[in-house]
């Protein structure tokens, strides 16, 4: 039987699973800080879940007012920069997207993470007005997942091309890529008829090919190069003057010392 | 949005169909001083940028996909080619997010030896950048000078660990080598070179050349509110006067025990940047020798203790049957960190350096993201080429000392 692959998640996974395993999780306390606390005091309603995971102050915020808490952070608690900004996929399992932003406050030296479910299709406001960073974290974010952002003031694909489709980071898309990836040039350059014609890449560096005379030549089935593969056995014939054939007793001084 | 078909291809954000004299031009990906595959659309009106508009992606390779596909120590060499001038600053700062996830500390000797590939590191990335961007403003010879030293630095990472680019000279726990017999000499005599060179070769050539001059002040000027909304860090941020390095702030490895300083400058230009990537190789060099007495002082332990997630040591591997069965268990199916999520951000000689970790306690990150300051330094282009004349361009490319690695990784 075929092994089961299941078509939401095709990432790698692990190979031996133990059933009572259960995982710890990295532990988490209340904020007790006095700058985090008065964070979380400014914020209000807003935050929905706070607490400090390694260090960093993590805010769990609705998606519709991102962009309020993010003004309140930066002009209220001094978050001046915006570190960082992507999503995790959870598709698979919550049919949701995680978003995170890495603020940083440089006269405190502090980090807070703010954190938001996404439901799949939806689109989130941006931040672009407030942070510039944005600018190309939103497009990266957009380019990865597929997640629309709302007045962005250039939404595009930043890292693959701009005709390309499918969004990589997803749990869904392959490590390899999927069709349209492996067609894309030969798509683009000759188009899609010629797929027949060019074939599939080859992306093994390891494989031989043993009717590529050019290339290859098979012990005892040599042809010259370039020429017809053949099946039939050759007899090799080394070049007499290259090899030396120590069975000859041909040495007078070898003989003597024998 | 613009319909594109092959007649009327779409070209960015630019239209071509335009009644006034500006012109469109690509510079790059292959241009030589565009640091790798940067294309950057440029919309000119006479000899003046009016609209930049940076390309990126030419060498992705989709690092981050890798990173949910590999175990977590597989995943260590790939590091090595995000910023490829200074690989091991990459491999500690993955390093270092990983064991914060795991709870777990290198040992005594292994940070010291971490913090001076670290340095060395950041020396060999600095000369890099005064190499090219020289040679990119048009002095060559800096360029020969300063590559000169780095082949030595390039010397003692290949004594260390027998890699010149590639390093991953540090691993998750600590360090997989011991220093090699006469390294901490050669390193302190690398320098004594590394500081007289500074001194009498590259300041001596360039700080008070009158074209380097010329070329450099009030151009790429960024304000220090700028600078931070644009997510700039490292020499950037301190360029423009913000007192920021993660080392002193948000302090990791040693650098708390050690005394160095961070300079900034208020100039907010390209020679305010390269003055401190002077003064920063100098600050390593004192960080570098401080270290030296150090080392002497430590136990030979290299590799942090936590047998569930790093393998014990090869002789009790080879001894105790308990200690193989976890090593079998770690090699086969990787280490399983706990449930969490971590981002840890380090002073890489380009910026912050961070890499976000989302684990599910599977063997394979659920998610991994690679902060890079050059992809942030890179979306600062759009702001920063607009006004500036096209000679002023290969200037602020080169002070924002981007490496292609890390933008598309």
């Amino acid at each position: 039987m075929r092994k089961y692959v299941p078509k939401d998640n095709v990432q790698g996974k692990a190979y031996y699973t133990d059933r009572f395993w259960v995982s710890p999780r990295v532990p988490r306390s209340e904020v007790e800080n006095e700058h985090f606390a008065a964070v979380v005091k400014a914020l209000g309603a807003d935050v929905t879940e706070s607490y400090v995971e390694l260090g960093q102050l993590v805010l769990h915020i609705d998606p519709t007012n991102n962009f309020k808490v993010m003004k309140t952070l930066k002009e209220e608690c001094g978050y001046t920069q915006c570190s960082e900004q992507s999503a995790v996929d959870y598709l698979a399992r919550d049919n949701e997207f995680e978003l995170f932003w890495q603020l940083l406050n440089v006269t405190e030296a502090k980090r807070i993470r703010v954190v938001c479910r996404l439901a799949n299709g939806a689109a989130i406001e941006s931040i672009e007005p407030l942070y510039k960073s944005a600018n190309f974290a939103e497009r990266e974010m957009f380019d990865m997942f597929g997640i629309k952002v709302n007045n962005h003031p250039f939404l595009k694909r930043i890292l693959m091309p701009d005709d390309w489709e499918g969004h990589p980071l997803l749990k869904t898309y392959p490590l390899q890529g999927d069709e349209f990836a492996s067609w894309y040039e030969v798509d683009k350059i000759f188009g899609k008829e010629y797929r027949d014609i060019i074939g599939p890449e080859n992306r093994d560096p390891a494989k031989v090919d043993i009717k590529d005379t050019k290339r290859f030549s098979r012990v005892g089935y040599e042809v010259p190069f370039g020429a017809e593969y053949s099946e039939e056995e050759q007899a090799i014939e080394y070049s007499e003057t290259a090899l030396v054939n120590y069975n000859k007793k041909e040495s007078k001084q070898l003989d003597e010392r024998r | 949005m613009q319909v594109s078909n092959k007649l009327t291809p779409f070209f960015e954000n630019l239209n071509f169909e335009r009644d006034d004299n500006t012109m469109v031009i690509n510079f790059g990906p292959q241009h030589p001083s565009a640091h790798g595959q940067l294309r950057l659309v440029l919309e000119l009106d006479g000899e003046q940028v009016v609209k930049a508009y940076p390309d990126i992606g030419y060498l992705h390779r989709g690092i981050e996909k890798m990173a949910e596909n590999m175990t977590y120590n597989e995943f260590l060499p790939t590091t090595d080619r995000l910023d490829y001038i200074a690989s091991t600053s990459n491999n500690y700062a993955y390093s270092l997010a990983v064991e914060k996830l795991l709870g777990i500390e290198a040992p005594r000797r292994a940070q010291v030896i971490r913090t001076m590939l670290l340095e060395l590191n950041r020396i060999i990335s600095h000369l890099f950048f005064v190499a090219t961007h020289a040679l990119d403003v048009g002095a060559m010879s800096v360029f020969l000078y300063a590559f000169r030293e780095r082949e030595f630095a390039m010397d003692l990472m290949e004594d260390y660990c027998g890699a010149r680019l590639t390093h991953s000279a540090v691993r998750i726990g600590g360090v997989p080598l011991d220093l090699p017999e006469g390294w901490l000499e050669n390193a302190a005599a690398f320098c004594d070179k590394v500081d007289y060179e500074v001194k009498n070769t590259y300041e001596a050539l360039l700080t008070k050349n009158r074209i380097w001059k010329m070329r450099l002040e009030d151009v790429g000027v960024i304000s220090a509110e700028d600078a931070l909304s644009w997510g700039c860090s490292g020499v950037m941020l301190r360029g423009s006067g913000v007192k920021w390095d993660i080392r002193k702030e948000e302090p990791y490895e040693l650098y708390p025990e050690l005394d160095f300083d961070i300079p900034t400058s208020d100039r907010c230009d390209s020679y305010g940047r390269y003055k401190l990537y002077m003064e920063e190789m100098r600050q390593s060099t004192r960080i570098i020798r401080q270290l030296i007495p150090m080392y002497k002082e430590t136990e030979p332990q290299l590799m942090a203790h936590a047998p569930q997630y790093i393998s014990a040591p090869k002789e009790e591997i080879m001894t105790q049957n308990y200690a193989l069965m976890q090593h079998f268990v770690l090699v086969t199916q990787g280490m399983r960190p706990p449930k969490g999520e971590v981002y840890v951000p380090t002073e890489s000689p380009k910026g912050e350096l961070g890499f976000y970790i989302k684990s599910e306690g599977e063997p394979y990150a659920y998610r991994l993201k690679c902060r890079a300051p050059s992809f942030f330094h890179t979306g600062l282009l759009q702001k920063l080429l607009v006004g500036v004349y096209i000679a002023d361009v290969v200037t602020i490319i080169g002070t924002t000392n981007i490496v292609f690695g890390e933008v598309d990784r």
